[in-house]
C-alpha cells in the first residue's frame, strides 16, 4: 500500500517494543462481538494510481463541462476564468497540508495572506472588517441573521423575495431551533425589475425588525439602489444585510457599503475558485467594526512579536466555540481557508484596474446577450437593470426549452422550475448568466436554439 | 547568550549570529515579505482582460464611483509573494505533525488530481441532471463507502465540515423528536467533549449537561444512567474519545440512552482509529458525522475547506436534509426538493455539498480499499502506542494502558521545571515540529495530546522520539530559558496574542509607511 510506509517487519518489531504480540491486544477496549476480525466483504481491496485514475475518469467522463459548451447558468456559482498561476499556487504544499493557524509562529503565512484577505473583503464590500471566512455564502446569510438578533435584540428578519431560494431555505432549516421569525417574500416575474420587492419590504419594517435580508444583484439579476432601504432600516433601529452571490459585480457596482449596508455577506466562489459542482465555495463576512464582536468565524489582526516585529494571529476568539464553549457566537470551526487564498490571490491578480475591467467585460457581454435574446420571438427580457444575470420570460414552459437545449449541447440558464418548484407563476422564467467566457458566437447559438425550441 | 563559540546566538531583527545586519532585513532563505498594499499598486494587473464591447450601460445608475483600494501585482510579482509566505509555514510534507484529534496525515496527490480533472471540477451544481450523471455516481460511490464502513444504513452528504455535520445531526434529532410530539431540553456532553459540541447543541437550542469522567478517562457510566430521562434528547459523545481511549461501554452507554427514548449522536473526528475494524453501526450509533479531511485526508488547506458527511441509522434516516442522491434502474437521481410525505428537516447548505471532498475522498477510499482503510487504522493505532511506549519513563501519560490512534500527557513531568506544557509546545518548533495539541481534553492537566498518524514511517516516530526525550530531559536539566523564549528559529518569535485583542487591528490602513507596525486608526 503506497501510503503506508510500515512493512510487516516494522510492525511485529513495534509490536515487540510496545510489548504485545498482536495488534488486536490494542484494540481490547473494543467490545468482543462488535471488533470486525477481517476487511470488509462488501467493498473492494486497494488499487493502483492507474486503476483508480482510469475509474474516476470514466465517471468524469459522463459530465459536460462548463468550458466545452456554450454557458449560460448563475444563480449563487459563476464560471470565470481563473489564471494559471492560482492553481498553482494553492498547491504548494505548505498553504495545501498545513492546519488551521492556532501556532502563528509557524504559520505567518497563511496568517498573512488571511489579513490580506480581510483587508480586500473589507474594501470590496463597503465595510469596516471582514472575517477568515465561511463556509459558503448560504450559512453565511443565515449567520448574519443571527447575529442581527444578538445585536438588535429582536428576532424578525425579513428576507427579500429576492434572495437565494436555497439561502431561504437554510435559514429556515435553523429558524426553527434558533426561534427566529423569518418573513420571506414571494418571487414575481415583474416586468423591469424580477424578483424586486422593495417597495413591499419598506413598509413592512417597523421596531420588531431585527434585519433586512436582500441579495443585489438579486437571483433574478435584478440590481438596485438600496439607500432608501437602509435609511428605513436604520431609522427602525434595524440592520441591513446584503447578500452579493457574483463578487465581480463589486467590480463595477457601488458597494453595499455605500448604499448603508451593516452586514455584508457572500459568495466568494466567482474569484479564485471553479466551479466544483456546488463545493468547497467560499462564505464572504463583513460587517461595521462596531459589530465585530458578535461577528461569527475565525479572525486574523495584526500584532507584535517579542522582538516587536510585525506579525498576525487569530485574534477575538473568546467568541468561538473552542473558548466559549456552549457560550460561543456560533459553532463553526473550520472557514474555507484554501478557497479564502485562491480568492485573494486572483484578486491580487486583477487588483483593482483589472477587476473593473472584468466586470466592465461581463456587463457589456450580458447586455450584447440581452440585446440580442430579446430579438427571439417567445423571448422577453424582464429586467431593466443588471450586471451579469438577467432573467427572461418564454412562451413554453422553462424547464423543456433548458433541457431541450441542454440535449444540443447549450447549457443555456436555470430554469426557475428547478429552485422554485411549487411556485408556478415562475416556470416559464429562465436565469442566464453572462460572464467573460462567454463568446459572441455562443451568444449567437443560444439566440438560434431558443428560437428553433421554441418555434417547434 | 553565547554559544560554545562565543558568540551570540540571539536573533534579533535582520541581525544574525555573526552580529551584523543585512542590508534588506532577509536572513538568506528567512525572506521578510511586506502586504499586497505595499508592494500591489491599484493601476497595475495580473491578468489581461479584452476591452469590454461598447454597449449602453444597463446598471441602473449604480456605478461605483470611489476607488476600492485593491492593489495589483503582475503574474512574476504575485507568484513571489505567495511562494515566500508560503515558506512561513509549517505543514504535513516538511515533517510530522502531531496535532491531537486534528489527525494531519499525508494527503496523496493523486486525490488532488482527480479533483481539477473538468468533469468534476468544471461543472456547475444547477446543470440538468442529464449532463451530470457522473457526478451522481461519484457522490453515491463515497455515501456507499461510508455506509458500508460504518454499518449504518443512510447518510447526508452535504454538511460542510465536522461542526455542520454535528448541527445536522442534531438537526435531524430534534425533528425525529418532534415527530413523535416529544420535546426534549437537554443534550448531554462529557467533559472531554470537543468545544463543537456543547456550541452545536445550543445552537439547536438545548440546555447542555456534563457528564464527568471517570479517573481513567472515560464517560462516569453511573454518572451518566444516573442523569438519563426522559427530558434528555441526546448525548454527544466522541468514540475514540477526545483522550485518545476507546470507550469500552460503548454499547452499553448506546442502550442505556436509547431505553429512555434519547438519540445517540456520535462524534466522529476520531472514526480515523477504528475505520474498518469497527462499525460505529454495529455500536448503537444513531448519528455520526465523518471528517473527510481527517479520516480521508482530504487535505486540510490551513483551515478549510473540510467536509462532514454525516450517517443515521434507521431511526433518523427519513429526517436528513436535502439533497440527496437516488439510484433508479437507468440513472442516479438528485433529489432537491420534498416529495409528498418526506419529514426531512430541509436543507443545510446552498447546493450539494463538497464535490470537490468527495472526489477526492474516493480517490483515497478507491486507492487504500477495505484492507488498506483498516491496515491504515492499525498503523495509525500502532504508532501512537509506539510514541507512549518510548516516552513513558521521561513524560508522563495521563492514563493507563494501551491508547488508540493518540496518545495523550499531562504536564506532570513538568512540576518544579518552570516550564508550561505551552513552552514545551513552542520548544518543538525549534526541533522543526509543529506542536502537539495543547490543553486539550480539558479534564486532563496541562494536556499534551500527540497524533502521529499512520503515514509516519518508524524512522520519522524514532526521530521526533528522540526529540521529545531530548526536550524533556532538558527541561529536567533546568534549561528553562530554552523553553520561555521558544521558538527561537521560527520566521517570528512569539506573538502578543493580547495586544492583538485588545486593540484589534483587523485590515490594512494606508497610514503607515511600508515595512513599519501600524497602529490601530478609526475606520476609513
Amino acid at each position: 500500500m503506497r501510503y503506508l510506509p510500515h512493512m510487516d517487519a516494522d510492525r511485529q518489531s513495534m509490536l515487540a517494543d510496545i510489548g504485545v504480540e498482536h495488534i488486536d491486544e490494542l484494540f481490547r477496549d473494543v467490545p468482543a462481538a462488535a471488533l470486525l476480525k477481517e476487511p470488509i466483504t462488501s467493498l473492494p481491496n486497494h488499487a493502483t494510481e492507474l486503476e483508480v485514475e482510469r475509474m474516476l475518469s470514466r465517471m468524469a467522463g459522463r459530465n459536460t463541462p462548463a468550458s466545452a459548451v456554450p454557458f449560460f447558468i448563475g444563480c449563487g456559482a459563476y464560471k470565470h476564468h481563473v489564471p494559471a498561476s492560482v492553481d498553482h499556487l494553492i498547491q504548494r504544499g505548505e498553504f495545501l497540508t498545513s492546519y488551521t493557524p492556532y501556532q502563528p509562529e509557524i504559520a505567518q503565512g497563511t496568517l498573512q495572506y488571511l489579513f490580506e484577505f480581510q483587508t480586500q473583503v473589507a474594501r470590496l464590500t463597503g465595510m469596516e472588517v471582514a472575517n477568515a471566512s465561511m463556509y459558503d455564502g448560504s450559512t453565511a446569510t443565515t449567520e448574519a441573521i443571527f447575529m442581527a438578533r444578538r445585536i438588535t435584540r429582536r428576532k424578525k428578519a425579513l428576507i427579500s423575495a429576492g434572495v437565494h431560494p436555497h439561502y431561504v431555505d437554510v435559514a429556515k432549516a435553523l429558524a426553527k431551533v434558533s426561534g427566529d421569525e423569518l418573513v420571506i417574500g414571494t418571487p414575481e416575474l415583474a416586468k423591469g425589475k424580477p424578483g424586486g420587492d422593495y417597495e413591499a419590504l419598506l413598509g413592512q419594517i417597523d421596531k420588531t425588525t431585527s434585519c433586512v435580508v436582500v441579495q443585489n444583484p438579486n437571483l433574478f439579476g435584478y440590481v438596485a439602489d438600496l439607500t432608501e432601504l437602509a435609511e428605513a432600516c436604520h431609522a427602525n433601529g434595524a440592520l441591513l444585510v446584503v447578500v452579493v452571490t457574483e463578487v465581480v459585480s463589486l467590480g463595477l457596482m457601488k458597494s453595499p457599503g455605500e448604499m448603508g449596508a451593516d452586514i455584508v455577506v457572500g459568495e466568494g466562489q466567482s474569484i479564485g475558485n471553479g466551479l466544483n459542482y456546488g463545493g468547497p465555495y467560499l462564505g464572504l463576512f463583513a460587517c461595521r467594526e462596531k459589530f465585530v464582536r458578535q461577528m461569527p468565524g475565525r479572525l486574523c489582526g495584526e500584532t507584535v512579536d517579542a522582538d516587536g516585529r510585525r506579525g498576525y494571529v487569530l485574534t477575538l476568539s473568546t467568541r468561538e466555540q473552542h473558548i466559549r464553549r456552549e457560550k460561543a457566537t456560533s459553532n463553526i470551526c473550520t472557514n474555507s481557508g484554501l478557497c479564502a487564498l485562491a480568492f485573494t490571490i486572483h484578486l491580487s491578480l486583477l487588483g483593482e484596474a483589472g477587476l473593473r475591467q472584468l466586470a466592465q467585460f461581463n456587463h457589456a457581454r450580458a447586455v450584447q446577450a440581452a440585446e440580442r435574446l430579446a430579438k427571439v420571438p417567445g423571448v422577453e427580457v424582464l429586467n431593466d437593470a443588471f450586471f451579469n444575470e438577467f432573467t427572461i420570460r418564454l412562451s413554453k414552459p422553462s424547464r423543456d426549452v433548458v433541457r431541450e437545449l441542454g440535449n444540443r449541447d447549450i447549457l443555456a440558464g436555470v430554469a426557475l422550475s428547478r429552485l422554485y418548484p411549487t411556485e408556478t407563476a415562475l416556470h416559464d422564467g429562465v436565469v442566464l448568466a453572462v460572464t467573460e467566457i462567454v463568446t459572441e458566437s455562443d451568444i449567437e447559438a443560444l439566440a438560434k436554439g431558443l428560437e428553433e425550441v421554441l418555434s417547434c | 547568550m553565547l554559544n560554545r563559540q562565543g558568540r551570540p546566538t540571539g536573533t534579533g531583527e535582520g541581525a544574525s549570529a555573526e552580529g551584523f545586519t543585512t542590508f534588506t532585513g532577509h536572513k538568506g532563505l528567512d525572506l521578510n515579505e511586506p502586504l499586497i498594499f505595499e508592494i500591489g499598486r491599484g493601476d497595475r494587473t495580473g491578468v489581461d482582460v479584452p476591452d469590454a464591447p461598447k454597449v449602453a450601460s444597463r446598471l441602473g445608475g449604480l456605478e461605483r464611483e470611489a476607488p476600492i483600494g485593491l492593489p495589483g501585482l503582475s503574474e512574476p510579482e504575485a507568484v513571489r509573494h505567495y511562494t515566500r509566505l508560503s515558506r512561513k509555514n509549517y505543514a504535513i510534507d516538511m515533517g510530522l505533525f502531531p496535532l491531537g484529534s486534528c489527525t494531519m496525515k499525508h494527503n496523496p496527490r493523486l486525490n488532488e488530481k482527480m479533483a481539477r480533472l473538468a468533469g468534476f471540477s468544471d461543472i456547475h451544481p444547477l446543470q440538468p441532471q442529464d449532463t451530470v450523471q457522473g457526478a451522481l455516481e461519484l457522490i453515491d460511490t463515497v455515501a456507499h463507502w461510508l455506509m458500508e464502513l460504518t454499518g449504518m444504513p443512510a447518510v447526508a452528504m452535504s454538511p460542510k465540515a465536522g461542526a455542520h455535520g454535528e448541527l445536522c445531526g442534531l438537526l435531524a434529532i430534534r425533528a425525529a423528536l418532534e415527530a413523535r410530539g416529544d420535546a426534549r431540553e437537554v443534550v448531554l456532553v462529557p467533559e472531554s467533549a470537543h468545544g463543537t459540541n456543547p456550541a452545536t447543541a445550543a445552537f439547536c437550542g438545548y440546555r447542555v449537561e456534563e457528564i464527568p469522567a471517570t479517573e481513567n478517562g472515560r464517560v462516569d457510566f453511573e454518572a451518566l444512567k444516573k442523569r438519563l430521562g426522559p427530558d434528555v434528547a441526546a448525548i454527544m459523545l466522541t468514540n475514540p474519545n477526545t483522550c485518545g481511549l476507546f470507550e469500552p461501554d460503548i454499547i452499553k452507554i448506546a442502550e442505556a440512552v436509547h431505553a429512555v427514548g434519547a438519540f445517540f449522536y456520535c462524534d466522529g473526528a476520531n472514526f480515523n482509529a477504528i475505520v474498518g475494524k469497527v462499525r460505529p453501526g454495529d455500536l448503537g450509533v444513531d448519528a455520526m458525522h465523518i471528517n473527510l479531511h481527517k479520516t480521508f485526508s482530504t487535505p486540510h488547506g490551513g483551515g478549510g475547506p473540510g467536509s462532514g458527511p454525516v450517517v443515521f441509522s434507521e431511526a433518523l434516516a427519513p429526517f436528513a436534509p436535502l439533497p440527496y442522491v437516488k439510484k433508479t434502474e437507468e440513472r442516479f437521481e438528485l433529489v432537491e426538493h420534498l416529495e409528498e410525505g418526506d419529514q426531512s428537516f430541509g436543507r443545510m447548505v446552498a447546493f450539494h455539498g463538497q464535490m470537490g471532498m468527495f472526489v477526492r475522498a474516493a480517490s483515497y477510499m478507491l486507492s487504500h480499499g477495505a484492507d488498506g482503510l483498516r491496515q491504515a487504522a492499525e498503523d495509525a493505532v500502532l504508532n501512537a502506542n509506539y510514541i507512549m511506549a518510548k516516552l513513558q519513563d521521561v513524560m508522563t501519560p495521563a492514563f493507563e494502558g494501551p491508547c488508540m490512534h493518540e496518545a495523550l500527557f499531562d504536564d506532570r513531568f513538568l512540576k518544579d521545571t518552570g516550564v508550561t506544557t505551552l513552552d514545551f509546545a513552542k520548544a518543538m518548533i525549534d526541533e522543526g515540529y509543529h506542536p502537539m495539541t495543547m490543553y486539550f481534553p480539558l479534564v486532563v492537566h496541562g494536556a499534551m495530546l500527540i497524533e502521529p498518524t499512520e503515514t509516519e514511517s518508524r524512522a520519522s516516530l524514532d526521530e521526533f522520539i528522540g526529540a521529545l526525550r531530548s526536550l524533556a530531559e532538558a527541561a529536567k536539566n533546568g534549561e528553562k530559558e530554552r523553553f520561555t523564549a521558544a521558538p527561537h528559529f521560527a520566521p517570528v518569535k512569539r506573538l502578543d496574542e493580547t495586544r492583538a485583542a485588545r486593540q484589534p487591528v483587523l485590515s490594512y490602513k494606508n497610514t503607515a509607511e511600508p515595512g513599519s507596525v501600524t497602529t490601530p486608526v478609526a475606520a476609513e
